[in-house]
């Protein structure tokens, strides 16, 4: 059975790309447009991995992230942050948050597949 | 459709949604509303574009982004304060990221040298020393840190110590040991040694405290990188230490001492380790295009707040078929008549209902393509800011009336009317900020710009409240055009609409903004071809207004078919205030052929259709044929006089300028019934030239 | 579309000749698209002669040009024409009014001559060469600028 990943972010183009490039890995894909949204879809979906960006109206990353861990269900679910972002300090307040690991966008399709395979095997 | 490039398509769609917002958030932002979301909302909309654009591989775009990125994030985090001339440069840098996207979604150029002028200026918002990106670029994937890259000797195997300590953390980030060190494995043999001194008795133990450490031998041809790369993502939340064991024991796995290496393990004190900056290849891959999925081609979106979204081309041809729809079920209707199969029970009723359902599909279909005029109107702010800093005239732009809902294709065609029409305003409308203030008005300007339903149709004004029109010169410039005799007696009403008439700007006379060629004649030919009527109303020292009436659809028209010298014409039932039968006595001749008729103590023009036409030399006798009462949007009336009416319908509009092109005193065509071609009249332009003629011949 | 002319290579082209009162000319059939009966036309105001008016082409409208009366002929046979050949003249579809259509002809290049310079204006602008087939004089019709300029419309 194929994994289940949620992707949340803002921009549309983004989604579409992700979900092109994870569909094609084999994984199945939920998506969420802030981060307001991601938590009504964890509501009703446990993904074996998220895959979120930082700058999101209504509920960043960092929020996000945080509300994630503090979810017992979902405490454990390795979360990659997708970002265009990439100074220490921002890198480091992920972290904080609990993210598991960062991925720089543009992102190349084949190390978000590898990444994701590497946290979520 | 390649995958990528529907998602390139969807990409500059979302520009333009991006655009939209950032100049609205600003143009808040410079009325003095400075809500944090709303500021982020700003940085948010750059920041999107920046990411997909580097997707996309769009350098120049990208650039641009990143340093109004980096001004726009000195504004959210509050080191840089959002004053009124800080708020204008980053208006006028949203209009040169907004020529950025447009270039790149064209394939063209955008204008270096101003782009990089607009640069210099946000640089110095920003930061001292900020990157200008191109270094952020250049990270690629996956980034965690630390490869401090060594010169490795290229040996075939070496054999290397690995001593990892997680702590709380790394688990808390949901990263797991057992499969960091199966990734490990994956690099070639090893040894591991568990180190479990830490661990407690069971009734002390924590579940969620780390008690476990782990040594590795790790024989391998890949390099330290490559071991570390393993750690990347919990870098921090452990204890990491690799060394070499030596490059001298070229053999599969060395022979190790193990207590040896647990002590010199247990007693190294662990330290953290380096985090020096990656040092990737500088190489930035495309988004390589992955093999044809079976992605939709049509991505009907979420449906947030209840709306699809539908490809254009589905709407019209659903329009199309609707349109058909209704000329067949007309055709039928007239041919079941004809059969005088009527009076069989039903029929006439079930033809009845017929064409009632058939208006409502129509009425329902036109309303989906009906947009709010918001879509034409957001253009204009750029536009004014442009014109008033060619024209170094101070402006302010004001909008009603946004969310009035227009049919697509006319919300399209309006683009360059009213483009044309605030450009107007601003150059010859609008006094100098010196004139102004000489003149006891406040030095900047105002334009409006509204919208609003009325009576079936809609109506957008144009105006602004400069000096209005300079009668004297208008009459003067027409009299050396030789438009109108030099003493023609004219009302000021008559001088306003003189700026309409053919031939009335030249190059010479209008600037450069507004000129090019394109006079206000062409301006009202556009409205007229779209259906619709333009006037003027203009007050010496206060300013003029420009109103404009549009139908709400193209597609269809209720009109009343008529018949003119065995000819049958359809006239725009919207325009018509009544008809009525005339009679001989209330004919009265006013010379040079023109006509009145007294309409209840009215004298009303009287304008034979089928003469204007040229259909007949001679009017009708007086007192024979049918005159429909019309009024213009200036409430200019009109009596026009056809042989007869043949009832009242809706029918759907054809282009006869798709084929042809426009024929005076027609405004299109439409196919009746019979499946015969009728034409559509513009009555407006019939009553405007037999004035014409009328003025001319007398 | 523009017509090829005809000192462009010598590759073989396919033209549609049709009769009008004892002529017979002929068009690329690239830009024909189809053949139809005359169905009376309803009036255009203020039209040069040669606009016949207008007709329902699948609900479309359609203009109707008297090709004859358009090359300068004298209209007086009008009743004789009934064949409607539409062309496609750039983004617009014109209907051609003209007596019959007599053939479909192949030709090369090398087999169209020049227009001689007796010709009249007219002549010159529509007719881009004459081919002899059998024994009868064919002229080659260019479709460009057959409607009338906008200018010439206000009566």
């Amino acid at each position: 059975m194929s994994l289940t990943v949620l992707t949340v972010d803002d921009s549309r183009t983004i989604r579409e790309m992700l979900r092109l490039t994870l569909v094609d890995a084999g994984y199945r894909v939920v998506q969420a447009e802030d981060g307001v949204h991601g938590l009504e879809v964890l509501s009703g979906e446990a993904p074996d991995v998220i895959v979120t960006d930082i700058n999101m109206p209504r509920l960043d990353g960092f929020g996000f992230i945080e509300e994630v861990r503090g979810d017992p269900r979902h405490r454990a679910v390795p979360i990659l942050v997708l970002t265009t972002e990439s100074d220490a300090e921002k890198k480091n307040r992920a972290r904080m948050a609990g993210a598991t690991g960062w991925i720089v966008k543009p992102f190349n399709p084949a190390k978000l597949v590898d990444a994701i395979r590497r946290v979520a095997a | 459709m390649d995958p990528m490039a529907a998602i390139r398509d969807t990409f500059f769609q979302e520009c333009e949604e991006q655009l939209a917002e950032l100049e609205t958030g600003l143009l808040a932002m410079e009325a003095g509303d400075l809500d944090p979301e709303l500021i982020n909302g700003v940085f948010r909309a750059v920041h999107s574009i920046k990411g997909g654009a580097g997707a996309f591989n769009l350098e120049a775009l990208v650039r641009f982004a990143h340093v109004f990125e980096t001004a726009l994030d000195e504004l959210r985090a509050g080191r840089l304060a959002p004053r009124p001339e800080i708020i204008k440069l980053l208006l006028r840098a949203t209009d040169v990221l907004a020529d950025h996207v447009r270039a790149a979604r064209d394939g063209a150029e955008a204008d270096t040298e101003h782009s990089q002028a607009m640069i210099e200026e946000l640089r110095t918002l920003g930061p001292e020393g900020a990157d200008d990106g191109q270094a952020a670029d250049e990270i690629d994937g996956l980034d965690f840190q630390p490869i401090a890259l060594q010169p490795e000797p290229a040996v075939a195997r070496s054999a290397w110590t690995v001593f990892f300590r997680p702590r709380a953390d790394l688990y808390a980030k949901a990263n797991e040991s057992a499969r960091l060190l199966r990734e490990l494995a994956s690099l070639g043999a090893t040894l591991t040694t568990l180190d479990a001194a830490a661990l407690p008795d069971l009734d002390a133990l924590d579940a969620e405290a780390t008690y476990l450490a782990w040594t590795i031998e790790l024989a391998t041809e890949a390099d330290e990188a490559t071991i570390r790369a393993v750690f990347e993502f919990v870098d921090g939340d452990c204890e990491l230490e690799v060394t070499s064991a030596g490059a001298d024991s070229p053999q599969a796995a060395p022979d190790l001492d193990i207590a040896a290496l647990i002590a010199k393990a247990q007693s190294q004190a662990a330290t953290p380790v380096d985090t020096a900056p990656a040092i990737s290849e500088a190489r930035r891959a495309p988004v390589a295009a992955p093999a044809p999925s079976s992605a939709p081609e049509q991505p009907a979106g979420p449906a947030a707040g209840g709306t699809i979204r539908v490809d254009l081309e589905r709407v019209d041809r659903l329009i199309d078929l609707v349109g058909e729809l209704v000329i067949n079920q007309a055709m039928l209707s007239q041919r079941v008549m004809e059969a005088g199969l009527t009076r069989v029970s039903g029929v006439a009723m079930g033809l009845d209902e017929l064409e009632q359902l058939t208006r409502e599909i129509q009425d329902s279909v036109m309303a989906i393509r009906a947009q709010p005029v918001k879509s034409v109107f957001q253009r204009m702010p750029r536009l004014v800011r442009e014109v008033a800093a060619q024209t170094g005239k101070a402006v302010r732009l004001v909008t009603e009336g946004e969310t009035t809902e227009v049919d697509k294709t006319v919300i399209e065609r309006l683009a360059d009317p009213l483009t044309h029409m605030i450009r107007n305003a601003i150059d010859h409308g609008l006094e100098s900020p010196a004139r102004r203030e000489a003149a006891g008005k406040a030095a900047e300007g105002v334009v409006r710009l509204a919208a609003a339903h009325r009576s079936g149709r809609v109506v957008i004004e144009v105006g602004d409240d400069g000096g209005g029109i300079d009668r004297v010169r208008v009459k003067q410039i027409a009299a050396d055009r030789g438009l109108i005799a030099a003493d023609a007696p004219l009302s000021d009403d008559e001088i306003d609409n003189l700026i309409f008439l053919p031939g009335f700007s030249t190059a010479s006379e209008v600037s450069d903004i507004s000129g090019r060629g394109v006079g206000m004649d062409v301006v009202r030919r556009s409205i007229q071809a779209l259906g619709g009527r333009i006037s003027i109303a203009s007050r010496p020292g206060q300013g003029s207004t420009f109103t404009l009436s549009l139908p709400l659809t193209l597609a269809v028209l209720d009109g009343m078919v008529v018949s003119v010298e065995g000819q049958t014409l359809v006239a725009p039932i919207t325009a018509i205030v009544e008809t009525l039968q005339p009679k001989a006595q209330d004919v009265h001749a006013l010379g040079g052929g023109a006509q009145v008729i007294n309409i209840r103590e009215t004298y009303v023009p009287l304008i034979d259709v089928g003469q204007a036409l040229g259909y007949r030399r001679q009017p009708l006798a007086a007192g024979a044929g049918v005159a429909l009462l019309i009024e213009g949007e200036g409430g200019a009336r009109a009596a026009l006089l056809v042989d007869a009416i043949q009832g009242q319908r809706q029918v759907v509009i054809k282009s006869l300028e798709a084929n042809y092109r426009q024929v005076p005193g027609v405004a299109a065509a439409t196919i009746l019934g019979d499946g015969r071609v009728a034409l559509i009249l513009d009555l407006d332009t019939i009553v405007a030239v037999s004035r014409g003629d009328q003025r001319k011949a007398g | 579309m523009t017509e090829p002319t005809s000192n462009a290579g010598a590759t073989a082209r396919e033209l549609i000749s049709f009769r009008i009162g004892a002529q017979e000319f002929c068009v690329d059939i690239m830009a024909v698209r189809e053949i139809r009966g005359w169905t009376q036309a309803t009036a255009l105001p203020q039209s040069p002669a040669f606009v016949r008016g207008v007709i329902n082409l699948r609900g479309a409208v359609l203009p109707i040009v008297d090709l004859g009366a358009r090359l300068g002929f004298d209209s007086s046979e009008v009743t004789a024409r009934h064949v409607i050949i539409v062309a496609q003249i750039g983004p617009q579809l014109v209907g051609l009014l003209v007596d019959a259509v007599s053939d479909i002809l192949t030709v090369t290049d090398g087999v169209i001559q020049p227009t001689p310079d007796v010709a009249s204006d007219t002549a010159k602008t529509f007719v881009r060469g004459l081919m002899a087939i059998d024994g009868r004089m064919i002229s080659l019709i260019g479709l460009d600028h057959l409607l009338p300029e906008q200018h010439l419309e206000a009566a």
